[in-house]
């Protein structure tokens, strides 16, 4: 027996050492893994997904259905690639991902028989006698299913992105993707050209044609040299152009680390490029159509420009004795190529009866034997294919004439003509065309600034491909603003044989009819044959959408790839119509398979969203602090001592800020600096409330109301001076804000001149409050007059604070005397800490988000979004005195608060609650019932919205929404929790501290 | 009431039976037949929720003179490129009695239309990554239970226990800070929840009627006489919308506006894998949701798209978002690959709740509006709306989410239970 | 993924700089207390939502935070102009689609 390696004397690959099932393989520098499984020997390469035979390697890129393995290396373990596209390199290991216990002895494959009862969608007819049945079962099929494992490691790898910009992009490095790129290269354009293979040449990395005169690899060579010449062309091999999107956006995978192994973790594993192109060149060649006859699974059985590629590429020959099985003479290359490689071709078996021309008189003068008008009805073996079962058919191929033959072989190559790949054009919308010249789809008229070029066009013959890509790239880059629209170089002189019709056939008959007949694939990874398909179409699944759907064909891997086209044309017979008029299904991005991680990148982990810091951010982490996440915000929730709980830090801070003085960084709200002659107008429209005699040195507290008259945010506005005012946001609502205001002024009120900047970044804010709060400014601002008679409650004033620039704002979210100190965000810290040292005396304590929380919530003060929810107004809020009825304007949100809905009695309505039993905490979020026995469902009064445990108050609280509350003071109501306790509380003013509100006007 | 007939009946069974003639003798699971000239009862929109209508039209009111009108194939449009989750934890008691009506269904659907709906209850996590969001999850949590919905909230670590996978880290982003569970939730195969309504509605005598697209709805005096179509008038004296993204289209044909925004809403499938994710986890605030396939495919739904678009198709960037989260939530998923995405066109409300009304135009009725959250209601819509059609009033359930509410202002906002921003 | 031109920034820039504002040329209504609730939540939530060309508004969040308007085809996703606010579109009917946006 021959070795599988085909000596190419210096062109032999230095040896390399992989491992696949666990068993140690000598493979090539150059080889896939593929190649080299195929050098070794090994037939199974994994198990069908439903009968689990054996299937080996069929193809020799994107398109291969079987060969799918994992490779592993703990945490850079990568599920589902295909061998084909794997490249080998030293200390490999991969496995196949099916097959149990092993892929040469698999326990679902010898239970063959039960083939029979699992037709196309027979899980949909069984498994539900009742709901455990299925319940039962599902896990077992669930095991049975799915291909690799993921990985259980996080990542190691890292991925970038590469945004660019080019006027042509050429996807595909064939001849016709070369041809273009260098066309357009030559007019000056950014050419940008992407090929998935790791090098550039697509079909002519394995011809054995001359050009000029030289091998086609020395042309190849020559022409990527040519392009790495121009400084305007970027080449990217190893890089698959994945999804074609609007706008001329396309998205590439590069493979940057993948063929070098387990290489270290730094270093960029997969980059994606984001690309807007001016134009773009699709020349993304053609894929081989199997043909489909009985047992065409068996390994051994492979595409035919597989054999060649794989003979002519890798130096590698996948078997002895050959049988090649065709409808065209294209593929009577690989017949050529076997024979040139020194090994048997038992017979060329072509379906054409009499077939005549330049290819068929060639194999024929090589001696080569020519079956015409016979096909290959079924191929024979087990683990191997062993012989090919032919018989004479009928002109149209669609039935068997005479007894069959079997001919001995060990490789059985079929080419039912090509499949152009038109991925990339339908993914753009572009209905596909169907052509009977080509016997395969087109791309249909472009939605998008493309063009097809190539065998990706249904053009097969080299120079026709050579010529019109170079016509697309003159025609891209001249109308991306280049050249002339004309080819200029001269193309590569050849000769090339011409080639005859080809015969269209898209399943091959058997003496048995396709129900009865062993099973002929169509879809080879989800076991989908012809009779799945013409069963389906019994069943009334006739659409070819209904028909992918029933028998799951096209959604494997390889996405149908190799197998749609055999199945529309399988299901047009069935349902006796035409195959344009069952169309195809639409192809989806991804063209192939794309990592997670790398349409990610660098968005993840700590670079997943930004943090946000205020300038004081340092002095809280020194210092202990808890954070809370808000927004994007980090804000010190609580500052715990030494053995402190948050509940002993919470309490401790709360009394301080009642009994003494407390700290709060406040950086965080947003800051909307207003300006312009028609601001205090425009802010009246806005807030439920006026603003037109707000004068300067003056605050106010305003609520904002969307258009239908709900609750959006709330926040003190200060007039900082004639036709200016600074208006202060919640934390999260501050970009929401701005884009509302300036929404408002520039489409509905141009005519009012007011402009809008957001300086929350610019400003920080120490907010000292607590009954000793004027004693620590005092000492650090000397040139404002803090007496309340001069500086009162919702006053601002300028004034410097520790020699620093500041605006003191006298508004209180505590409910305590409270002095906000304002200052340039880069002097932040050192103000802080100027403010601490000049507190220490009184204890100054820092609090955070909980202790104000719980302050204001004392004080019944909302939080926007906590205690509202988008459904409440501001009447809900028992907070009718914010809104202004006597406005001349109707602000926004004012007309729906008369809705029928909204002036109904019972509404909820903003309340307190006090727990009968002072020391219970009521949950946030507990419903409110008022008869906690009544049956489920029960009828719920409304929800817990902020509740705290409060050490100033000695008890816990709550603050709800209840219906028609605010007529309900006194009631005891129920809050049933999951928990199977039941807490009772009296519903109570929702201001629990103060309820006059002298400790602020202090 | 015989259904399907006892002939047709699916079981292990039938197909041993038909194991032995070599599945030569399957019968259709649906007639392909022409339209007659008039029926009781049009329905526009051969997805789950129309042929769900016309299957409890027949069934549950004895009205089986329906057809089933449908542009393309059955089950061709959101019903087939959803993410397929279900569940009935929504807030506000009138969306949860709706889904909760869904989720009884679905518990007895494979049984009831004979035919394996794959639903699969393998429960469903709500993940809560601030304060915020655990706030919003207890109270929706208890208003689950006092409504009778099944639903939990669950710590960190016991999260980590049914999602091994799932960072639970306190150190990320983002950290889980818990999340609610629905036990009863999970996911049914999208195609079969169509083509078992289509198979027993078609059992009872419903027409249904594809590749043919309305093209008009025909009205005298203000009444629907019946339905232009592009095989000719198919004559109605009641016209059901079930046409979710293209409902738009549909009341402009008769005059009507919807308040409803179609977008495009996207979602993607891995490779397949060995079983890694045992149940369906959602995160509102990181923004993706996750559930394995029995096939073995992650199934991930991204965001709705921002802009208005019928195009089938969406911005690259949501995709890159969406991954990200997956990538936050499951670091070990990021060399797990894409093989496939896809959009749907979702009809979306100012309120994530769906229309289901009546009109003013008499006999015309529509059902649509449900946003990023219809494939689970599929049974409970078209439950009430056949009952809403067959006695022109709406079914009490329905009731809450008729027009009126656009202009009354009893808006249900159920946008932080919907799932999806929109 | 769209790209899109900003009338102000005279720029034509990535979907992601801008936010999507919904449909254009809605006037509020001069006197919303004259309004019926009726005529109000019509205001309110009612659209157009048209299959074809739409006229919307986008605001280009991320650069010069000015509103604008743009017809764009809603099944094609082509865009065919970008206008200042208060201009109307000069695209209204798909025969008078010109090409390019700007």
């Amino acid at each position: 027996m021959l070795t599988r390696r085909i000596d190419r004397g210096a062109d032999n690959g230095k040896p390399i050492y992989f491992r696949f099932n666990g068993k140690r393989y000598q493979g090539r520098q150059g080889d896939t893994l593929a190649a080299a499984l195929l050098a070794n020997g090994v037939d199974i390469v994994g198990r069908s997904f439903k009968y689990g035979r054996p299937r080996g390697i069929v193809g020799h890129g994107a398109e291969e259905p079987n060969a799918i393995v994992q490779i592993s290396h703990g945490s850079q373990t990568v599920p589902n690639l295909r061998a084909t596209q794997v490249e080998l390199y030293e200390g490999l290991e991969a496995n196949s991902v099916s097959g149990w216990p092993s892929v040469d002895f698999d326990i679902k494959g010898s239970l063959g028989l039960l083939g029979g009862l699992m037709p196309p969608g027979f899980y949909y007819k069984t498994f539900m006698g009742s709901k455990k049945i299925w319940e039962f079962s599902e896990p077992w099929i669930r095991k049975a299913a799915g291909l690799g494992r993921a990985p259980v490691e996080a990542d190691p790898d890292v991925y970038d992105k590469l945004n660019q910009h080019c006027d042509v992009l050429v996807v595909g490095a064939g001849p016709a993707g070369l041809m273009a790129a260098l066309e357009a290269a030559r007019t000056g354009a950014r050419v940008i050209i992407a090929d998935e293979q790791n090098e550039f040449g697509g079909s002519l990395l394995a011809a054995t044609q001359t050009l000029d005169g030289k091998p086609c690899r020395e042309w190849v060579s020559q022409t990527i040299t040519e392009l790495s010449n121009f400084n305007n062309v970027e080449l990217l091999p190893r890089s698959t152009v994945f999804g074609y999107y609007d706008h001329n956006f396309l998205a590439i995978l590069e493979r940057r680390t993948d063929h070098l192994g387990p290489v270290a973790t730094t270093g960029v594993r997969q980059r994606l490029h984001r690309v807007r192109a001016r134009q773009v060149v699709l020349a993304t060649g053609a894929i081989e159509r199997p043909l489909v006859f009985a047992n065409n699974d068996v390994p051994g059985v492979m595409l035919a420009s597989s054999v060649s590629t794989y003979v002519n590429r890798y130096g590698v020959a996948p078997g002895n004795k050959l049988v090649l099985f065709t409808t065209n003479d294209g593929a009577y290359q690989t017949a050529i190529d076997w024979h040139s490689a020194g090994r048997e071709v038992v017979a060329v078996v072509d379906t054409r009866h009499n077939p005549k021309g330049e290819w068929v008189d060639y194999a024929r003068k090589l001696g080569i034997d020519i079956l015409d008008g016979y096909g290959v009805i079924e191929a024979r073996g087990g683990k191997r294919v062993k012989a090919a079962l032919v018989a004479p058919l009928n002109r149209e191929g669609s039935a068997v004439t005479g007894p069959p033959q079997t001919l001995s072989c060990d490789l059985l190559a079929s080419s039912g003509g090509w499949s152009p790949a038109i991925h990339l054009s339908s993914h753009t919308g572009a209905k596909p065309v169907w052509s009977d010249d080509v016997v395969g789809f087109l791309p249909g008229e472009s939605k998008q600034k493309e063009r097809s070029a190539g065998a990706a066009n249904g053009t097969y013959s080299l120079l026709g491909c050579l010529q019109e890509g170079a016509r697309a790239g003159a025609e891209a880059a001249q109308q991306a603003g280049f050249g002339t629209d004309t080819s200029q170089l001269p193309l590569p002189k050849f000769t090339e044989l011409q080639e005859q019709p080809q015969q269209a056939l898209f399943l091959v008959p058997h003496s048995k009819r396709t129900s009865r007949a062993p099973k002929q694939f169509v879809d080879f990874q989800l076991d989908v044959t012809a009779a799945g398909i013409e069963l389906a179409a019994r069943e009334g699944y006739e659409s070819v959408e209904h028909v992918k759907r029933y028998t799951a064909m096209g959604f494997g891997t390889d996405q149908g790839k190799l197998g749609n086209i055999n199945g529309m044309a399988i299901l047009s017979k069935a349902l006796g119509q035409g195959i344009p008029e069952t169309g195809t299904t639409i192809f989806r991005p991804s063209y192939t398979p794309t990592t997670f991680g790398a349409i990610a990148g660098r968005d993840v982990k700590e670079l997943f969203d930004p943090e946000r810091y205020t300038a004081m951010h340092r002095w809280h982490v020194e210092n202990g602090a808890a954070f809370e996440n808000v927004g994007q915000w980090k804000r010190p929730w609580y500052f715990p001592k030494p053995g402190e709980t948050m509940h002993d830090a919470v309490n401790r801070e709360c009394l301080a800020v009642r009994n003494s003085v407390g700290i709060l960084d406040a950086s965080t709200l947003g800051k909307i600096d207003i300006q312009g002659p028609d601001a205090a107008e425009f802010i009246t429209r806005i807030y439920t409330n006026a603003y037109l005699k707000l004068a300067p040195g003056k605050c106010r507290y305003g609520v904002m109301l969307k258009e239908d008259g709900m609750i959006f945010d709330d926040g003190v506005t200060a007039c900082l001076g004639e036709n200016h005012y600074l208006m202060f946001t919640t934390t999260g609502g501050a970009a929401g804000v701005l884009a509302w205001l300036e929404l408002w002024q520039q489409t509905e009120w141009p005519e009012l001149e007011v402009y809008f900047t957001s300086v929350t970044d610019h400003w920080t804010t120490a907010t000292v409050t607590g009954p000793n709060a004027r004693k620590v400014i005092e000492k650090v601002c000397q040139d404002v007059d803090l007496s309340n008679d001069s500086f009162k409650f919702m006053d601002w004033r300028d004034g410097t604070v520790a020699d620093v620039k500041a605006r003191i704002f006298r508004i209180s979210f505590t409910g305590e005397l409270s002095f906000e100190v304002n200052v340039p965000a880069h002097y932040g810290r050192y103000i802080w800490e100027k403010l601490i040292e000049a507190g220490r005396e009184f204890d100054i304590t820092p609090y955070g988000t909980e202790t104000m929380h719980v302050l204001r919530a004392e004080k019944g003060f909302i939080i926007v979004g906590q205690d509202t929810d988008g459904s409440m107004t501001p009447q809900d809020m028992n907070m009718d005195w914010v809104v202004g009825k006597k406005k001349a304007f109707s602000f926004i949100g004012k007309r729906s608060l008369e809705r029928s809905d909204t002036v109904r009695e019972n509404r909820k309505q903003f309340v307190g609650l006090k727990p009968l039993n002072e020391k219970e905490v009521l949950p946030e979020g507990a419903q409110i019932v008022n008869d906690p026995n009544q049956a489920i469902p029960m009828d719920m009064q409304g929800h817990v919205t902020s509740s705290y445990y409060s050490a100033n108050l000695g008890h816990s609280f709550a603050l709800a929404v209840v219906k028609g509350g605010l007529n309900r003071m006194g009631e005891v109501v129920h809050c049933p929790l999951a928990d199977g306790r039941n807490i009772a509380a009296e519903i109570v003013s929702s201001v629990f501290y103060d309820p006059k509100g002298d400790r602020q006007n202090v | 009431m015989k259904l399907p007939s006892a002939k047709a009946r699916y079981s292990g069974l039938s197909l041993i039976k038909n194991a032995l003639s070599y599945h030569e003798n399957w019968q259709r699971a649906w007639r392909n037949p022409k339209p007659k000239t008039d029926y009781d009862v049009v329905i526009v929109g051969g997805g789950g929720h129309g042929l769900a209508t016309a299957y409890y039209l027949a069934k549950e009111h004895g009205i089986t003179n329906v057809a089933v009108v449908e542009k393309g194939y059955l089950g061709g449009g959101n019903t087939a490129r959803n993410t397929t989750i279900i569940r009935s934890n929504y807030l506000w008691d009138e969306a949860a009695h709706l889904y909760e009506l869904a989720m009884k269904l679905w518990e007895g659907l494979s049984q009831e239309l004979n035919f394996n709906v794959m639903f699969s209850q393998r429960g469903v996590l709500n993940l809560g990554h601030n304060l915020q969001d655990m706030r919003d999850i207890e109270r929706r949590v208890n208003a689950n239970r006092l409504n009778g919905i099944d639903g939990e909230v669950l710590t960190p670590s016991q999260i980590k226990d049914i999602v091994p996978l799932l960072n639970t880290s306190p150190d990320c982003r983002y950290p889980v800070l818990g999340a609610s569970w629905q036990p009863r939730g999970g996911t049914a195969r999208h195609d079969a929840v169509a083509w078992g309504y289509a198979r027993g509605a078609d059992a009872l005598g419903v027409d249904l009627i594809q590749q043919t697209e309305v093209t008009g709805i025909r009205r005298q005096n203000g009444t629907v006489i019946g339905v232009e179509t592009t095989q000719g008038f198919i004559g109605a004296r009641k016209v059901a919308c079930v046409t979710a993204g293209n409902s738009g289209v549909m009341a402009a044909m008769a005059g009507l506006r919807l308040p409803l925004e179609s977008r495009p809403l996207q979602a993607l499938v891995s490779e397949p894998l060995k079983p890694c994710l045992d149940t369906v986890v959602m995160s509102n605030a990181v923004h993706g949701y996750i559930s394995q396939s029995d096939k073995g495919d992650l199934v991930i739904g991204a965001g709705t798209d921002a802009y208005n678009g019928y195009g089938q198709r969406g911005s690259f960037h949501v995709i890159e978002h969406t991954l990200q989260a997956i990538c936050e939530l499951f670091p070990a998923f990021s060399r797990v690959r894409m093989n496939r995405q896809w959009g749907g066109i979702v009809d979306t409300c100012p309120d994530a709740c769906p229309v289901i009304s009546k009109t003013s135009v008499d006999g015309l009725y529509f059902n649509c509006g449900w946003g990023t959250g219809g494939f689970k209601a599929t049974p409970g819509s078209g439950f009430v709306f056949a009952d809403t059609v067959a006695n022109d009033r709406p079914h009490p359930l329905a009731a809450p989410f008729s027009l009126d509410r656009f202009s009354s202002g009893a808006l249900i906002d159920e946008h932080g239970a919907a799932g999806v921003a929109h | 993924m769209l790209e899109i031109y900003c009338p102000y920034c005279r720029e034509t820039r990535e979907e992601e700089e801008f936010s999507y504002s919904g449909e254009a040329h809605i006037a509020r209504p001069p006197e919303p207390e004259a309004q019926s609730d009726e005529q109000w939540g019509d205001y309110l939530f009612f659209r157009k939502n048209p299959r074809g060309l739409h006229h919307e508004m986008w605001y280009h969040q991320t650069g010069c935070r000015r509103y604008f308007n743009v017809t764009r085809d809603t099944v094609s996703y082509q865009i065919l102009e970008s206008y200042p606010m208060g201009e109307n579109p000069t695209v209204t009917t798909v025969a008078n689609q010109t090409g390019d946006a700007r």
